[in-house]
């Protein structure tokens, strides 16, 4: 028996403590918007956050977790995450399958680093995205930044 | 134009007809009493205004799409041809995907192929679209004109009204759907010209945005069926190799196994989750047999393939006498030239995001199939003859698709594992292929190698093209090692009949494929021809001593699109401005998919031979846009997917199996590689056809990349990846 808290809920899970938090996202909690990419924390389609630090999940013990848990789903009501809007805004997604993860390792981002610089961006954004929105999330991130700055709540 | 209006219970079907001429508003059922009134896929006939397109009371608009969403944005693009005719709020535009089974049941005619392949989505479809549109705004006319007793010809209609100026009366068209549903017309109206277009051609933000961005969106991987149990599979290694032994006493530990189930060439573990099937997966003991090909590794493909240029092979065309102009040339003297080179391109992985997976529910009377597809009829007949079910007991759940680019055009490996495992385990099941065997069981981007001969006359003009092909056939890849000759579209994209004005043309091919099974690659040959011919073509323009942007233009006097590219291409990258040592521009332009596609690539690289993509120009001649955002996106995509073929791309193979397994070392670029500008300018001509978006930017990047780098250091990249190449330069 594990206990996580996923999007402020407290779940008592009958799992493995060695069962990749990924997988008992998906298929325990079933919300399925975090993504299956490698399994060996390359990619980070898996990403979530853990008190708001960006976590892969795929190679994550559940058992492991202590923290808060943020998935996609819980990131914003009604898309109002300014790293949404500002996905948004730029219409970045392609195949739209890496994105969940995109965009929670930018929200941790920018609630580390307010305002980064293009190599920050290049240094911390390391999910990959087969479809090439690289330049759209750049975009993004910039426009999440100024919306921030200038007020827009997370 | 006169309305019939029938009764409401008389079902009317739309659609192409066997010849494909649209036929909106035949009734193609003779009675509703023939119709449940839900149809087993969801779909309610008895709600639709077509099979197209469905208004709600709310003024909602539906419209079904034929075509599969992986990303390029066809079915925003789809639904704007579509709203475009019918004039209805595009605000209140929904799209769904249009039912393979009930294709199925009314021949293939009512959507078509429903194949999302060859960059084909708009353009096989764009009448059919204009006409769905069309037909539902003049039967919702219609229906108005016979409401108000009017001339339809004095209602006009806006924005999801329709209108009787003259009374000063107004209907939403939510209010004349059901009404409209059942009027027939005695002729199809006229498709309206690009001139008058308002929504197509705009700006558009894709309908499948907001879905994406908060974990609402479902894709195959997100199937959840009552009672599924998981699998997880290994294949073996060597394709075309087979299971000889299992030993199973691992898993005796493990909570929640299911079973082994045994395939001719796979092994799956079934578990009540998948983590528990991986992990019972990895803890088997399996023996493979390889098949005989246990022995072959890159370096012996590699040779096969350039040794097999000298083979006989077969004319996949010939123009003038080409191999006397190449003798002369390398014979006289007065300047003439004879250029010859040799190029080399790897297997290439896919690679989706969305690694293959599916689900199946099979009973005695019904399969239900979700899965990330491009290719849902294909789907259903791989279902149909595994089952032994007929096509239309078949139903197929396509979802969106993360990431297609070919894999999943219709081979379907993991579709018929996931039928072979529920025949046996009685239960619905979810069979999820890890990464590492999405990418070790891909069927991959052929290997290729071309060898071309050019004669330059004195002044550098090219007087005869002769190139050698050998390449893996798509065709007749997958049955184990062959040489044919013989040749096949794919296998001379872009260079049979190619654009350039050469006076004499000689191309031969010889398929010759391995054990290793390959597919269709976003791009297919133009992915690895492109960047052969582009940088022959570069090599001959050095030969001549002239600039290779005008020495193409030259030889492309003859197509006013081309030439529209290439000098768009020259004007908006700055073409011509001087750049030091250590940096350089090179272009490449070809014709792909009903397209010509080009671009600058702007490299920097150091003198210890490190490479940065500084700038990329994107130029795209479609002949028309339906939307430019979703264009431009697949531009970028384009650009960034070919840099990682370029840069990085290939898998090598040894003891008989593919080595790179996963992302550790089958690199992608990321941000960090991303160039600081990729500029995209589309200039689309017009005319009569439309042309694909999805692959012609894949296959400038790579020879527009290595000519930036000759430019650069002089350093002439002949084979792909660039990884083999030495780019130090003092």
């Amino acid at each position: 028996m594990i206990t996580l808290t996923v999007n402020g809920k407290r779940h008592d899970l009958d799992v493995e403590p060695d069962a990749p938090l990924l997988w008992v996202i998906r298929d325990e909690l079933g919300l399925t918007g975090t993504k299956f990419g490698c399994g060996i924390a390359q990619c980070g389609a898996c990403t979530v956050q853990v008190d708001g630090k960006p976590v892969r999940s795929c190679v994550t013990p559940a058992g492991s977790v202590k923290g808060a848990i943020t998935t996609i789903e819980g990131l914003s009501a009604g898309l109002k995450h300014p790293v949404q809007q500002a996905w948004l805004a730029e219409d970045v997604p392609q195949c739209g399958y890496c994105q969940s993860g995109q965009i929670l390792a930018a929200a941790a981002l920018l609630s580390d680093t307010p305002n980064p610089s293009d190599a920050d961006i290049d240094a911390k954004l390391t999910n990959i995205c087969r479809c090439g929105t690289y330049p759209r999330i750049r975009k993004a991130v910039h426009r999440a930044a100024a919306a921030m700055a200038k007020g827009a709540r997370t | 134009m006169t309305a019939a209006i029938l009764s409401r219970r008389s079902v009317v079907f739309s659609g192409l007809s066997a010849t494909g001429a649209l036929v909106i508003g035949v009734p193609a059922v003779a009675s509703a009493a023939l119709q449940p009134p839900v149809m087993a896929d969801g779909t309610n006939p008895a709600k639709e205004m077509t099979a197209f397109v469905i208004i709600e009371p709310d003024n909602t608009v539906t419209i079904r799409v034929p075509h599969q969403e992986m990303g390029q944005g066809t079915t925003t693009a789809l639904a704007m041809l579509v709203a475009e005719e019918l004039e209805c709020d595009w605000a209140k535009v929904k799209v769904e995907y249009a039912s393979a089974n009930r294709n199925s049941k009314a021949g293939g005619n009512l959507y078509g192929r429903m194949q999302t392949v060859g960059s084909s989505g708009l353009r096989t479809s764009v009448a059919m679209m204009q006409q769905a549109g069309a037909s539902a705004r003049e039967r919702l006319k219609l229906a108005a004109a016979d409401r108000w007793k009017v001339d339809p010809a004095e209602c006009t209609v806006s924005s999801g009204k329709c209108l009787h100026k003259a009374t000063n009366r107004s209907l939403d068209y939510g209010a004349l759907a059901a009404a409209a549903a059942v009027v027939q017309m005695p002729a199809e109206p006229a498709i309206r010209t690009p001139d008058k277009y308002r929504l197509v051609g705009k700006w558009t933000p894709r309908l499948d945005t907001t879905a994406k961005l908060d974990g609402s969106a479902k894709f195959g991987l997100d199937a959840q069926v009552p009672g599924m149990v998981y699998a997880a599979v290994w294949s073996a290694p060597v394709y075309g190799g087979s299971l000889k032994s299992v030993d199973e006493a691992g898993l005796k530990d493990i909570r929640g196994i299911v079973g082994v189930v045994k395939l001719k060439d796979a092994v799956v573990v079934v578990a009540d989750r998948y983590w528990r099937a991986k992990k019972g997966l990895d803890a088997l003991k399996i023996e493979w047999d390889a098949a005989g090909y246990g022995g072959v590794d890159s370096a012996q493909l590699n040779k096969g393939y350039v040794d097999a240029l000298d083979k006989p092979m077969a004319t996949a065309e010939k123009k003038g006498d080409a191999a006397a102009a190449l003798a002369a040339a390398s014979s006289s003297g007065g300047g003439a030239k004879l250029v010859e080179a040799t190029y080399e391109a790897p297997f290439l992985s896919h690679s989706p995001m969305e690694p293959l997976n599916c689900t199946v529910a099979l009973g005695p009377d019904r399969a239900d199939v979700w899965i990330s597809t491009q290719a849902p009829m294909a789907v259903l007949q791989m279902t149909a003859k595994e089952t032994g079910l007929k096509p239309e007991q078949v139903y197929v759940h396509n979802a969106f698709v993360g990431g297609g680019f070919g894999r999943r055009g219709g081979a379907h490996d993991e579709l018929l594992q996931a039928i072979a495992v529920a025949k046996q385990v009685g239960k619905p099941v979810k069979l999820i292929w890890s990464r590492e065997q999405d990418i070790r069981r891909d069927r991959f981007r052929p290997q290729a190698a071309v060898r071309f001969r050019a004669a330059l006359d004195g002044a550098g003009k090219p007087q005869a093209l002769q190139a050698r092909i050998a390449v893996g056939s798509l065709i007749r890849g997958g049955n184990g090692p062959q040489e044919v000759q013989a040749s096949e579209p794919m296998a001379t994209e872009c260079i049979q009949n190619s654009f350039y004005a050469f006076p004499a043309r000689d191309i031969g091919v010889l398929l010759k494929n391995s054990h290793i099974p390959v597919s269709f690659w976003r791009g297919v040959g133009s992915s690895q021809n492109g960047f052969f011919v582009e940088s022959f073509m570069d090599e001959l323009a050095h030969a001549a001593g002239q600039d290779p942007y005008q020495y193409r233009r030259a030889l492309l006097t003859e197509r006013p699109d081309a030439l529209g590219v290439i000098d768009a291409m020259a004007k908006h990258s700055d073409w011509g401005q001087p750049l030091p040592k250590g940096r350089g521009r090179g272009l490449a332009i070809l014709e792909a998919y009903g397209s010509v596609s080009g671009q600058v690539v702007e490299v920097t690289v150091s003198r210890d031979g490190k490479l940065k993509i500084d700038r990329v120009t994107c130029v795209l001649d479609p002949y028309h846009v339906a939307n430019p955002n979703t264009v431009e996106q697949q531009m970028e995509g384009a650009v960034i997917m070919g840099l990682t073929a370029a840069v990085w791309g290939e898998i090598t193979i040894k003891d008989g199996a593919p080595v790179e397994s996963n992302f550790h070392n089958y690199k992608m670029a990321r941000m960090v590689d991303t160039p600081a500008r990729i500029d995209v300018h589309l200039v689309p001509s017009g005319g009569p056809k439309w042309g694909g978006v999805g692959e012609p930017g894949l296959g400038p990047l790579a020879p527009a990349l290595a000519n930036a780098v000759f430019a650069a250091t002089g350093v002439r990249v002949r084979r792909l990846p660039l990884t083999h190449a030495d780019l130090r330069w003092a």
